[in-house]
């Protein structure tokens, strides 16, 4: 259960003028706490601490410095599907397949509050200020997929299970897999298995803008990712495509096309890459060859939407990926039940575009 | 509509009617927005007539005329002949009499059950001697009035004015010297040519649903055909690719051109409604020019084919090959115990009879010459020897013969400029238990064509692929045990003696299963194809040195471009992964590769053989620098081009994105506060001077990790 290096994986970038190439061996940290699929991976703001969630039933915290297993979240009854940490650490919000979304103390792993709803909770995010939560449901049995907005309280003593606001998606069977606060918490952001993402007024829960049809994704958006500054925010499908957008304007901006479905997207807080995450689906995998999944993590030139290099090392679909705010570090989680926390080195860094 | 409506209404929408090219308009499949197409109204010929309902009646014309006494015997003589052919309906024989004369006319009417049974027994019973003054005429009674609607004289048909046709041969005379491919991915169907320097196919066509099946270039790369419903059509033409002949043949499964281009043949099979018949077959053949059908075959599939595993799902295709050669004199055909060779100046017989060979399993026309070799099996439990023979056509002569002892099998392969032939010969080892390959070479320019056996160095070996240099004299041969087998190549000639194989070298140990020739011969692919997960060995032959070793993963198609400058490379969508084609140099080099869902077919356009003399050939060979210095120029200009566009369209993207960062940054800052009293007056905004401290950041990480990178070494 401890963390253990595992040998050195080489990652190559290419300059995208083509006349260098990089190779950068890096030791990746081998997190193995998880008996089941990864299914989220948060750093907290300063970068020392990693949540990762899995499908079991686990929400577990690490050191970013030396992949040391600090604790685990103990309570929740089936998969948890997302996490997310307030901007001072103190609190962690999850939700889970159990049909409940749970509030917990950082440090001492306590449970705060738990909201329940009639159907599982698939992605949590705390607003600016960390005084609202945003959390989505799955459509199950009659219910429709939904997004509920709880206010947090100071104390966990006042915390209420009342939603502030319930916005139920246009096509209720269509699962909603990804929402999150656009500027200033005036707006939501949200995208699901229908592949339209819509932007929703939090005052009156009313749609104000959604995705251009011809331009947006195919299929189903499996995950989204915010620049730090919230301006913009990055989209990936199983339409093989990643595709970044404005936050205020919902403008496509660019858009990354790879080979395989995308289950994880992240943006380099540092330089202008972004990285995709994906592989074949899971169901698929024992019947083809290692190499045929490209289980890699890509990276790409945000700006002129070229593919530049790659991180080998999962022997499953990457589920999650996460930069470390610094910049200077990534993770990745696989289907395979790993955490893999890689740590740039220097040639990284230099690569000109 | 009329054509006054449809004007004002295109002027009503703003369109200019002459600008729109009608040819250009697809409708989609099954989709017709109501509008009658003129397509229809020809391929539909036959499905929109109407059934008069008098389709099961025939008129039996030249019967002899009798008085009253005789009318029942005549009945009774009619009634007998076509009973034999079908079920007449009651009543249903009418023979109308003179009321003046009380005399017959001549000719009766009958009715039979099934419009099936009528035209059978019209085939049948036409020009049946009833004695020697009353043959029978017999016609189908819808066919009636277009028969008496026959003039009784002659008109000249009006000749239509000429129309000069278009270049169809065009595309040869790009000025980049490209070669064009086809594909199919989803719906569409793309002609491309492939451009290497910019190292990107350039679009020439696509439609979507421009064919229902699959696409074929002629032999010759002036058409490209394309299945449907109710036919074949073939495409070409100077600038784009319009539509020049169809060939009616409803349900078309199959094409094949002859080797000329001058003929098409068409295949439909229908699977039997009763399991235990055989599937019926109609093949036409069409001359592609002119879209006349030249002859049409119609039968069973046994008749077509000589009953073998792949009889099955009906004849193995093509059924007719065709006599090597740009003249298309000949085509023969394969059945049980026959070989029917057909000529096409009056497509029938040669000689009006087929060949009898009792057995033959295999024929196999030389590339181009009228010499058919063919292949009979042992017979008789070994009594009788297996035999390889070449048989001139039309003479039909034999021209040698060899007999062939314990063999198991045999596959015979023609060099492409039809001067060697090669038959894989499988034999039984002494137990009967295994069988071992040797090789049987004939030369077919040299005098009483000598044959020279060749055994491999292990003679137990596996002959894995076979494959002649096109238009040389070596050949290459993979042998062995799966999976690492040895490759070997072998020449006609020795250095000393023109008339000796020689081998040139083996090649241990490699990951191939099959073998692709440059079509100018010199270079070779070795491919591993399927099971191998697609590991591509360029090999210099002339060397014996590998040029490069590449991976097209899971690739499942190669192709040599016409003139062996470029190879493609596919995964078609056998399986789901990484559809597409990856475009190489002959060397090896990867220039472009291509992705596309549900990627179906590649397939490069032909050339037509050089005009150069093989002299003129061999001189440009020689002063190959002297001709390249101007393309290597050329080349230059291109690349210096592709880096300046290249450096443009980045300077243009970094600016577009600069853009969008200063709004975003200048955004940020006005939302400062508005973010502040959100978190509870909290000055937030670190994010900001995360941009300034980047920098300072950034050198500490350096010394970092380069202590790490030193402990690893």
């Amino acid at each position: 259960m401890v963390a253990s290096s595992t040998k050195y994986v080489r990652i190559t970038i290419q300059s995208s003028s083509h006349d260098q190439t990089l190779e950068s061996w890096i030791r990746p940290i081998l997190l193995k706490g998880h008996e089941r699929p990864l299914t989220c991976l948060r750093y907290n703001r300063d970068g020392d601490l990693l949540f990762s969630c899995a499908k079991d039933h686990t929400p577990t915290l690490w050191f970013v410095d030396n992949g040391e297993r600090l604790g685990t979240y103990r309570g929740h009854n089936g998969a948890v599907w997302c996490c997310d940490v307030s901007r001072d650490s103190s609190r962690l919000i999850t939700g889970s397949a159990d049909q409940t979304a749970k509030l917990w103390d950082v440090q001492s792993g306590e449970q705060l509050f738990t909201f329940k709803f009639g159907s599982p909770a698939r992605f949590v995010d705390f607003s600016v200020g960390d005084h609202l939560a945003v959390i989505t449901t799955d459509p199950f049995m009659e219910r429709t997929s939904a997004i509920h907005v709880k206010r947090i309280a100071e104390d966990p003593q006042d915390q209420v299970g009342d939603s502030v606001l319930v916005i139920n998606n246009p096509d209720g069977k269509k699962r909603i897999n990804r929402a999150v606060w656009g500027l200033l918490n005036k707006t939501i952001v949200s995208a699901g298995e229908d592949a339209v993402i819509r932007i929703w007024d939090t005052e009156t829960g009313t749609l104000l803008k959604e995705s251009d049809e011809e331009v947006g994704h195919k299929k189903a958006i499996t995950s989204l990712c915010k620049a730090a500054d919230d301006s913009h925010f990055l989209t990936g499908s199983l339409d093989k495509t990643a595709k970044l957008w404005d936050m205020r304007t919902l403008t496509l901006i660019k858009s990354y096309t790879t080979v395989v479905p995308v289950n994880a997207v992240a943006m380099s807080p540092l330089l202008n890459h972004v990285m995709l995450g994906g592989g074949q689906d899971a169901s698929a995998v024992t019947t083809t060859d290692h190499r045929a999944g490209k289980f890699e993590a890509k990276f790409y030139d945000t700006i002129l939407e070229e593919e530049i290099g790659g991180v080998k090392g999962h022997f499953g679909p990457i589920n999650a990926l996460a930069f470390n705010p610094d910049g200077k570090s990534f993770s990745s989680g696989g289907e395979d039940g790993y955490v893999r926390l890689h740590h740039f080195d220097s040639n990284y860094f230099d690569i000109k575009i | 509509m009329e054509v006054l409506d449809i004007d004002a209404r295109a002027a009503k929408l703003g369109i200019d009617w002459s600008q729109v090219n009608l040819d250009s308009i697809q409708l989609p499949p099954g989709q017709d927005f109501g509008i009658e197409s003129d397509d229809e109204a020809v391929y539909h010929d036959d499905q929109s007539e109407f059934d008069t309902g008098f389709g099961n009646i025939i008129v039996v014309d030249h019967l002899p005329v009798v008085p009253m006494e005789k009318f029942e015997k005549l009945e009774g003589v009619v009634k007998k002949i076509y009973n034999q052919i079908g079920v007449i309906k009651e009543n249903g024989l009418w023979m109308p009499v003179d009321p003046d004369t009380k005399m017959t006319l001549g000719y009766c009417f009958i009715e039979f059950n099934s419009p099936q049974e009528a035209q059978n027994a019209k085939e049948k019973s036409h020009g049946y001697k009833l004695d020697k003054s009353h043959i029978f005429a017999v016609n189908m009674f819808d066919d009636f009035d277009r028969l008496m609607n026959v003039k009784e004289e002659w008109e000249p048909p009006q000749a239509r004015p000429y129309v000069p046709g278009e270049n169809l041969q065009k595309w040869l005379t790009d000025e980049k010297a490209r070669d064009q491919l086809v594909i199919r991915s989803g719906p569409d169907t793309e002609v491309f040519w492939n451009d290497a320097r910019q190292k990107n196919p350039e679009p020439v066509h696509k439609r979507p649903y421009w064919t229902e099946s699959y696409v074929q270039w002629s032999p010759l790369g002036t058409y490209l055909v394309t299945l449907h419903k109710q036919g074949a059509a073939v495409w070409g033409g100077a600038d784009t690719f319009t539509r020049l002949m169809r060939y009616q043949h409803s349900m078309v499964k199959l094409v094949d051109f002859s080797p000329g281009e001058k003929y098409l043949v068409t295949y439909h099979s229908q699977e039997p409604s009763n399991p235990r018949d055989a599937s019926k077959v109609e093949i036409k053949v069409f001359d592609v020019r002119t879209g006349r059908m030249m002859r049409d075959f119609k039968g069973s599939a046994d008749e077509f084919s000589i009953g073998g595993p792949g009889g099955v799902a009906g004849a193995s295709w093509p059924v007719f090959r065709w006599a090597g050669g740009k003249d298309d004199k000949y085509f023969a055909k394969l059945s049980k115990n026959t070989i029917s060779v057909y000529e096409t100046e009056t497509f029938s017989l040669i000689d009006k009879k087929s060949m009898k060979v009792d057995n033959v399993v295999d024929i196999c026309w030389s590339p181009t010459d009228s010499i058919l070799s063919l292949f009979v099996p042992e017979q008789g439990g070994g009594n009788q020897p297996a035999k390889v023979a070449l048989v001139s056509i039309p003479s039909k002569v034999e021209l040698r013969q060899k007999n062939l002892f314990s063999v198991s099998d045999c596959k015979m392969y023609w060099q492409s400029s039809g001067e060697y032939l090669a038959v894989k010969v499988d034999r039984y080892t002494k137990t009967k238990k295994s069988t071992y390959s040797g090789f049987e070479l004939f030369r077919i320019k040299e005098r009483d064509i000598p044959i020279e056996v060749l055994e491999l160095d292990n003679k137990n070996d596996k002959i894995i692929a076979f494959a002649w240099e096109p238009k040389g004299h070596r050949f290459a041969v993979i042998h062995g045990d799966q999976p690492r087998p040895d490759v070997s190549f072998y020449s006609m000639k020795t250095a000393q003696n023109t008339g000796r194989v020689s081998k040139l070298g083996t090649l241990k140990a490699k990951q191939a299963n099959a073998l692709f020739w440059s079509p100018t011969g010199k270079y070779i692919i070795l491919a591993g194809l399927k099971g191998f997960n697609g590991q591509l060995e360029f090999f210099n032959v002339d060397e014996l040195e590998t040029m490069a070793t590449a991976e097209h993963f899971m690739a499942t198609d190669i192709e040599w471009d016409p003139t062996g400058r470029y190879v493609a490379t596919a995964v078609t969508s056998v399986h789901e992964m990484e559809n597409g084609f990856t475009i190489w140099s002959f060397n090896g080099n990867l220039l472009y590769r291509i992705l596309k869902d549900h990627f179906f077919q590649l397939a490069w356009r032909p050339r037509p053989p050089s005009f150069l003399t093989a002299e003129k050939e061999e001189e440009i060979a020689k002063n190959l620098k002297k001709y390249s210095k101007k393309y290597e120029a050329e080349d230059q200009d291109v690349s210096l081009l592709l880096s300046e566009q290249d450096r443009e369209k980045r300077k243009a993207l970094n600016e577009e994105w600069e853009k969008w960062v200063m709004q975003w940054k200048s955004l940020h800052e006005e939302e400062k506060l508005a973010r502040q009293s959100l978190r509870d007056g909290e000055v937030s905004d670190v994010e900001e001077d995360e941009y300034e401290a980047k920098e300072v950041e950034f050198e500490d990480v350096i010394d970092v990790t380069e202590e790490i990178v030193q402990e690893s070494m």
